[in-house]
């Protein structure tokens, strides 16, 4: 058998988006919450313990950033929450007001 | 118009050609490509097109001065060139909103495109485009759920969702097509599709495939944590057999069905999004039969006409072509047409194809389905022509992968994150695709492989279907 033409594929438990890719560098998540702000979205932040990750939903970290538009506040807040729960999984979200939905959604960091 | 009957055959164009009506808001507006037969004038046929699609017929009936023709006539109201085409023009027609059944795209199309297509002085008739008030949109059903309620049933922000349809498309067992779904959704995928023939066929009966599916479907999210879905096909031979079908999905618990609005017809399309808003189901459409009907410039029915009769209709997801991969699409076209399943107001803009504002008022939005013939290194293209609220979906491009579904799936999962995430940080991903395509495979020996596989398949011939501009 070719070992390159096949290959043994593991199935992975994942967090939904951004979850195949290596984990974000802090400078990567400030350009996504850059985005979140240029496009006048309210950051928000959620954490859960990995064990009921497919809730619906997870719990707020304090309530979300409306208006708010300095980045370094933003990943100071996911820096805190990570902080007061080593063990949770932490995930950013731009809630967009037009669309009643959330435009962007990643878990920063895995508990 | 005289109040005196005289029998005999009259000019359209007396009554039916009326170039001083303004449009009224609650008119339904309709915009004609024409081509007529040679010496016949253009607002005769304008005028006949108006008369044969509203309330006209070749001669003058007695039975006309009962009602009040004046209300109920279609007009035609504006004669346009097409540039760069010397033997067809653009006619606009007004039609009283009263003309119509409400909630009806079956009674609109029935007038609209009956029988004046086939009328003798016409050499080809093509519905461009209509403007539907939106006193008539707040009588049809729209989407069952819509883009925004789909995300937060799957839990899918930020992106487009990653689809596939299972291959062979026909002639699997259920249990090995149910294999070919679980590998594409452990691998990455949000949702897999049947292909569109497949109904209930012998050597796969829709019972047994739904079965095998829904267990596939429990245990890839019991595997990946992440939320899954399989677009079960319902259309059959009857609606007593197509609710049937969909009940049972339901019993499954399953998230998803799907329809072919055109093969099914309008009329079982609008029953199951009604019975699919019901029941807490998402509706896909497939569009098998569109291209016989919308592909030649000169005759039939414009997509754009009939997704927007599909949004009206009901449906969450609608194939609307991928531009870059295997099947006929104009770019500029195709934009035009995906605003209008998605956005709640549309523009006139020409240089789309869109010949009047839309307004949608607050119809939910219908995803846009890429799918036919791309692969991973079309990712760049698609997330930038479809954004977030698509369903890219990769039959070949994921079940064409060296070493299987699972990682063909986990290659175009990976590139499409890259390619939201370079885009969110203001990449351009067309400019700079190969940058950004091969960073990723960096770190995913799934996608190195996937790319170095289709590095050199293409699919660039001419459109058939151009704008006219």
């Amino acid at each position: 058998m070719n070992s390159g033409t096949t290959g043994d594929y593991q199935t992975k438990n994942t967090l939904e988006t951004f979850g195949f890719l290596p984990k974000l560098t802090a400078e990567e998540v400030q350009k996504q919450i850059a985005y979140i702000v240029a496009n006048g979205w309210s950051p928000s932040i959620e954490h859960e313990h990995p064990s009921n990750a497919m809730d619906h939903y997870w719990t707020m970290w304090k309530l979300p950033f409306f208006g708010e538009t300095n980045i370094a506040n933003v990943l100071a807040e996911l820096e805190a929450c990570h902080r007061a729960y080593p063990g949770h999984n932490v995930r950013l979200l731009g809630y967009d007001a037009y669309t009643q939905s959330q435009s962007v959604c990643f878990v920063v960091y895995e508990g | 118009m005289s109040n005196t009957y005289k029998a005999g055959v009259k000019e359209y164009r007396d009554k039916y050609w009326t170039p001083d009506y303004a449009p009224l808001d609650t008119d339904l507006l309709a915009c004609f490509k024409v081509t007529g037969q040679p010496g016949v004038p253009r607002e005769e046929v304008a005028a006949a097109v108006a008369a044969e699609s509203s309330t006209g017929t070749w001669s003058t009936v007695w039975s006309e001065y009962l009602t009040d023709l004046e209300f109920y006539k279609g007009r035609a109201y504006r004669i346009e060139d097409v540039p760069g085409d010397s033997e067809s023009f653009y006619t606009f027609i007004a039609y009283p909103i009263d003309l119509f059944e409400e909630g009806s795209v079956v009674n609109v199309l029935t007038s609209l495109v009956g029988n004046v297509f086939g009328f003798k002085a016409l050499k080809h008739l093509r519905l461009e485009d209509i403007r539907f008030p939106i006193a008539y949109i707040k009588t049809c059903g729209g989407p069952p759920a819509g883009i925004q309620v789909e995300r937060d049933r799957l839990n899918k922000y930020g992106r487009p969702m990653l689809g596939c349809t299972i291959k062979p498309k026909l002639g699997l067992s259920a249990k090995n097509y149910g294999r070919a779904v679980y590998e594409c959704l452990r691998g990455g995928l949000d949702l897999t599709k049947d292909d569109e023939n497949v109904n209930s066929q012998s050597f796969m009966r829709w019972r047994d495939r739904f079965d095998f599916v829904a267990e596939a479907i429990d245990k890839a999210e019991r595997e990946t944590g992440e939320r899954k879905g399989h677009y079960l096909n319902v259309t059959a031979a009857t609606p007593e057999e197509m609710y049937k079908r969909a009940e049972y999905a339901k019993e499954l618990n399953q998230p998803i069905i799907m329809h072919d609005f055109i093969t099914g017809g309008f009329t079982a399309n609008t029953g199951l999004a009604n019975w699919c808003r019901d029941n807490g189901m998402l509706l896909h459409i497939h569009r098998a039969m569109h291209a016989v009907i919308d592909r030649h410039p000169k005759h039939g029915i414009h997509f754009r006409v009939l997704a927007k009769c599909l949004r009206l209709s009901g449906g969450d997801h609608l194939h609307t072509g991928t531009v870059v991969g295997k099947l006929e699409g104009d770019r500029n076209s195709t934009l035009g047409f995906v605003d209008q399943l998605r956005e709640s107001f549309v523009p006139e803009d020409r240089s789309r194809g869109v010949f009047f504002d839309q307004d949608w008022g607050s119809m939910p939005g219908v995803f846009a389905v890429a799918s036919g013939g791309i692969h991973v290194w079309h990712m760049p293209a698609l997330v930038t022509i479809f954004g977030d609220d698509s369903v890219l979906q990769f039959g070949g491009g994921t079940q064409g992968h060296p070493w299987g579904n699972a990682a063909g799936a986990a290659a175009n999962r990976v590139a499409l994150e890259a390619c939201v995430k370079a885009r969110n940080e203001g990449r351009n991903l067309e400019a700079e695709s190969n940058d950004i395509m091969t960073q990723a495979a960096k770190h995913s020996p799934e996608l190195a492989i996937a790319m170095e596989t289709w590095k050199e398949i293409k699919f660039e011939f001419e459109t058939v279907d151009k704008l006219d501009v």
